[in-house]
């Protein structure tokens, strides 16, 4: 506890003495990754309730096991409060709670930042997910399905829609998901720092076959990535010579959801 | 005992156990989903069904028919109607008839959702009912739609009827800081059912006509917008779990300081920090079911902060439950080993609430099994818990007769080792990222042995919760006599005749001055 209040009082006056300072801490060249922030708040936060909850249940099982019934304890003998220490019971823990509150907050606030502020360097993507496919669109034109292949080192937002029903295009590996829907962008960004492959699972109930809706995500080296995307370029070239008609702006009618 | 002076009766003691009787049978029929559903986890691919539908139903149905069929009505129905007016020293509620009928629309609410196996297009839109699926599914949405309304409807006109009766119909010398804690925190339960029912009557009628009357109150193509939706349902849906917490942490009150017999540590923060901090709360935390839902992002941070306040009230209340235990005489019988059990299983939900508080790590582990554990100890498990204790601990009230120890302490042991054994091993997998609401995880196999483990723990916990229903049946049968106060409780209930007649009391019961519902006495 004495840690956890320690920090508390910490990030109590973190919050209030340093809030400028955060503005300013964004101009750091490096490109961040919210996976191994994400993991590193992760424990703390989850260190933090352990022990509070070890504390808690400690006090408990002592309390039972002094006050259990036997002979010459037949009824409870709970000390009776003098007016300041009843006060005192609520405003101590008031302030406890609070300065816990405050430095999860503040902690929360800053990585919160850092999954929200798309670096300026990026590879932005459409996506389109539908019952039950997630549709990429690189700037280039180039579309996939259920893959979506990037380069290492290089940080990628989605930028997110849906034709029918809610999806959430979650990607355990980098600790990010967001709902996409109709009529709204939404967006998320990830930092594939190496080559690798990653699963995409669907994290909002869609409709029948939601528990089949997923992808990958290909992480490839630069090079590799860039001889990909320029065969998919020269594909695309020769499929569409003949200018094909855009697609028709996507108000699709309302699609029936299928029973299996 | 003729079945039609049940039906038509208007004593609040019979209305509450009429309340009991269709909230254990929803629960047992929810608990079933639960069960299929985990039969079918167990292996990767079809198991017992190969309808993914099928599970999507089961999952709707026991998600809905728990909160709105089992945990609400059994204890803003159940508890409520049977201890306040007892509680207080009243002869009755203070709208006899009106009370009639909301446990009349609450059996049609229940008969309502259980018609789900019934009918061709059964619902599978889930206890939330999201836009656009809901709009566009092959599913009876209206089914869902009318089984709110009319449960939501019955527990209104409960809630007027209750804020009636406490504060008119209170015996004289019951002032405010006499009241017990039961009876503060359902009042405060429903308050907030008063405020937020309607909201949620609004979004679920909207979702109707939107699907049946070509409204577009939720489709962008012509207008609408996807979201609104969800902020109407959750701003009603977590002060809902408020509505369930508030009564079963009083109920759990009541179990400890009575089988502490210690007064009730600190009263006034319990009552005005604890219960009163949660009502000035409730309706300012909804957007952390939204957190990647799309929200703007300053209401996610703002949220965020009153979403880590709400630990202020609630820690107060679990100061005063553990101070009630300091230096008391605690006996270990079955009412008190499921309200220690609460104590312990809501510190552990309570606590893995906190990083759900706050929305960067909620983009990790929103919608994954973590969440789903969470609330299940905070909410489902702790509330139930604290029911199943509830009842245990007025049994005697209600039946005069007591219960078999044996086999009541058997089956809480069951269903602690049960509970613990699903919803930790499930909080396990969700921050390894195994989504909710999965009819199969393909794609996730590395989670088949959780899976199994947990379908393996549930089965224990069903035996334990079967055992216990089993022994309040055998014990209304032919349990023993139990006298009119078994635990030596001076709180007014057990100042009656177990069970107590039509009026409660013979003469009205007056209070001496110095009373107090916990003030134990020597023996």
């Amino acid at each position: 506890m004495h840690e956890t209040i320690r920090r508390g009082a910490a990030g109590l006056a973190a919050l209030f003495l340093s809030a400028p300072a955060w503005a300013a801490a964004k101009a750091e060249p490096a490109i961040p990754d919210p996976a191994r922030d994400w993991d590193r708040l992760w424990n703390e936060v989850i260190f933090d309730i352990t022990i509070i909850g070890i504390l808690f249940a400690i006090v408990t099982a002592w309390f039972i096991w002094q006050g259990r019934r036997r002979p010459g304890n037949e009824v409870g003998a709970s000390p009776k409060l003098s007016p300041a220490s009843a006060v005192g019971w609520v405003v101590i823990p008031i302030f406890v709670f609070l300065s816990i509150d405050l430095y999860t907050a503040a902690n929360g606030w800053v990585l919160w930042n850092t999954y929200r502020d798309v670096p300026d360097k990026r590879l932005e993507i459409k996506l389109e997910s539908g019952m039950y496919s997630w549709d990429y669109t690189y700037p280039n034109g180039v579309r996939t399905q259920n893959e979506l292949v990037v380069p290492a080192g290089m940080p990628v937002v989605l930028r997110m829609t849906s034709r029918d029903t809610l999806h959430s295009h979650y990607i355990p590996d980098f600790r990010v998901k967001e709902d996409s829907m109709p009529g709204r962008i939404t967006y998320l960004w990830f930092n594939p720092t190496k080559p690798g492959e990653h699963i995409v699972t669907c994290a909002e109930y869609c409709g029948v076959m939601h528990g089949y809706m997923a992808g990958r995500i290909i992480v490839k080296a630069p090079e590799e990535y860039a001889a990909w995307i320029k065969g998919e370029e020269t594909k695309l070239a020769a499929a569409s010579a003949p200018e094909p008609a855009a697609p028709a702006a996507s108000k699709p009618a309302k699609p029936a959801a299928k029973k299996t | 005992m003729n079945l039609k002076e049940w039906i038509f009766t208007t004593d609040h003691k019979r209305v509450g156990v009429l309340y009991l009787i269709g909230s254990i049978a929803a629960f047992a029929v929810a608990g079933i989903m639960a069960m299929l559903m985990r039969i079918e986890l167990s292996t990767i691919g079809p198991t017992i069904t190969a309808n993914p539908t099928q599970y999507n139903v089961w999952l709707y149905t026991h998600g809905a028919v728990m909160i709105l069929g089992f945990q609400i009505p059994a204890l803003t129905g159940f508890f409520a109607n049977y201890c306040i007016p007892l509680m207080i020293g009243a002869k009755d509620v203070a709208f006899p008839r009106v009370n009639a009928l909301s446990v009349w629309l609450f059996y049609v609410g229940v008969i309502l959702a259980l018609l789900t196996f019934f009918i061709p297009d059964p619902p599978d839109v889930m206890w939330t009912g999201y836009p656009p699926y809901s709009t566009i599914t092959t599913g009876n949405t209206a089914m869902y739609s009318f089984t709110v309304l009319i449960l939501g409807f019955a527990s209104i006109i409960g809630g007027v009827n209750f804020l009636t009766t406490v504060a008119y119909m209170r015996a004289p010398g019951i002032t405010l800081n006499k009241l017990n804690i039961f009876v503060w925190c359902t009042l405060a339960a429903f308050v907030l059912q008063l405020i937020f029912v309607p909201v949620l009557g609004t979004a679920v009628s909207l979702i109707s006509m939107d699907k049946y009357l070509g409204t577009n109150f939720f489709d962008p193509t012509k207008g609408g917008d996807v979201l609104t939706y969800q902020n109407l349902f959750w701003f009603y849906s977590h002060p809902a779990v408020y509505v369930i917490f508030l009564p079963f942490i009083g109920v759990v009150y009541e179990i400890i300081s009575v089988h502490a017999r210690n007064a009730v540590f600190n009263y006034k923060m319990v009552v005005y920090g604890g219960v009163g901090g949660i009502v000035l709360l409730a309706g300012e935390v909804w957007v952390h079911h939204l957190y990647v839902s799309g929200m703007a992002d300053w209401l996610r941070i703002g949220q965020m902060v009153t979403t880590l306040l709400i630990s202020i009230p609630v820690g107060l209340m679990m100061i005063g439950l553990i101070g009630t235990l300091y230096k008391g005489s605690i006996a270990f019988n079955t009412p008190m080993l499921y309200g220690l059990g609460v104590v312990f299983l809501f510190l552990i939900g309570g606590l893995t609430g906190i990083p759900l508080a706050v929305p960067s790590l909620t983009l990790g582990v929103s919608d994954t099994y973590y969440v789903v554990g969470h609330f299940h100890y905070v909410m489902a498990v702790a509330g139930t818990f604290a029911i199943f204790g509830g009842v245990y601990h007025w049994f005697p009230k209600m039946t005069g007769k007591m219960y078999n120890e044996f086999w009541g302490k058997l089956g809480f042991w069951l269903t602690f080792v049960g509970v613990n054994i699903v919803f930790w091993i499930m909080m396990d997998i969700g921050v390894q990222g195994m989504p909710r609401r999965y009819y199969d995880y393909a794609h996730f196999p590395q989670f088949e042995s959780a899976h199994q483990w947990m379908t393996a723990g549930a089965a224990v916990l069903a035996v334990g919760f079967a055992i216990a229903v089993l022994n309040w049946i055998m014990g209304a049968i032919n349990g023993k006599p139990a006298g009119d106060n078994p635990w030596n409780s001076p709180s007014l209930e057990w100042t009656t005749v177990s069970p107590p007649p039509h009026g409660n009391w013979p003469s009205p019961p007056a209070v001496a001055e110095d009373w107090h519902p916990y003030g134990y006495k020597k023996a």
